[in-house]
């Protein structure tokens, strides 16, 4: 536990030196306004207007997302197995075998699917 | 549980008492106090977006506690599964919808007494549980009681069913997202993003 002292530090030190910026610059800056400065910042494009209904993404995006988060749970299961698997044995290895396979069926009905092609 | 109790090597109760607690106790309920409001505060907003953000730090939280307790393998999975994925999730899913930037007024319901009595129905249910199951045992904390290694032996040797389960779990989610997401029959694809589209086509058939 003690091994996270030195992060909360830094954390706490990252913290204090973000708002100190923000209201030293508030408070020391000179402030000359223009259009430009007041827009939306959008990494440096013009920014384009919402669309009427409050714009939407296409579907894709979720079905990209739910693979990110099904690979991810895998794989977050293959550490503590890999970690222990001296004690597990031929056991362990069955076992996580049986899991990779059913996860696996659902990576090929993607794929049949055309789950992975972005178009 | 008594195999980890044990491998945790419990002490006895008359060594510690409620009276006295830790500087980690404190953080602990501390940090239990600010999960428990930020939680709150995700189900009642009526702003969908704040409530996923508040969802963020009520995961968050949770993350910290497991730290608390010396499970570091655990909060790392909170923080990347939970608030990495899950929360992402979330996000796309207000994008992907109609859901409006700001308040909705449909985001409140008249079920809020019934969700309100399940809730506290479920929350006396595993106070019971919890209060009941550990009621004197204490675990070391200094010992290797939240380790991945014990963590992994644990969950692979006691847990097999659970585990084989939610691989057809995620089988499940997979083919779910790949039939909502996906047009099926004629061979055209649903315009991106526009769900309408493809709920009045489907309509229409």
């Amino acid at each position: 536990m003690n091994a996270y002292a030195p992060i909360l530090v830094l954390g706490a030190i990252a913290a204090a030196f973000a708002v100190g910026s923000v209201v030293m610059a508030s408070l020391t800056g000179p402030k000359r306004y223009n259009r430009a400065k007041l827009e939306a910042y959008e990494c440096g494009i013009e920014p384009t207007p919402q669309p009427v209904g409050g714009g939407r993404f296409p579907i894709k995006y979720y079905l990209t997302a739910m693979l990110f988060i099904v690979f991810d749970i895998e794989i977050v299961f293959l550490y503590p197995w890999a970690v222990s698997f001296d004690a597990l044995g031929i056991f362990g290895l069955v076992e996580m075998l049986l899991f990779i396979a059913t996860v696996f069926v659902a990576y090929a009905y993607v794929w049949r699917r055309g789950g992975l092609e972005w178009d | 549980m008594s195999t980890l109790l044990a491998a945790a090597g419990s002490l006895e109760p008359a060594a510690r008492s409620y009276l006295s607690p830790t500087g980690q106790e404190i953080v602990f309920l501390l940090v239990g106090v600010l999960v428990l409001g930020a939680a709150v505060v995700s189900v009642t907003t009526r702003q969908l977006v704040h409530a996923a953000l508040w969802l963020v730090v009520a995961l968050g939280g949770l993350a910290v506690e497991f730290l608390l307790l010396t499970a570091e393998f655990v909060a790392w999975v909170q923080v990347l599964v939970y608030l990495g994925s899950v929360v992402v999730l979330v996000l796309f899913g207000l994008m992907l919808t109609r859901a409006p930037i700001g308040r909705s007024p449909d985001a409140d319901s008249g079920n809020r007494p019934a969700a309100l009595a399940v809730g506290a129905a479920s929350a006396a249910t595993l106070v019971t549980l919890v209060v009941d199951a550990f009621r004197s045992s204490w675990i070391d904390l200094s010992g290797p009681a939240g380790t991945t290694r014990l963590t992994g032996e644990f969950l692979f040797s006691h847990w097999v069913l659970p585990f084989e389960a939610l691989s057809v779990l995620l089988l499940a989610a997979l083919v779910g997202a790949i039939v909502l997401s996906r047009a099926k029959g004629d061979g055209t694809k649903p315009r991106p993003g526009n769900l309408r589209t493809v709920l009045t086509k489907t309509k229409e058939r």
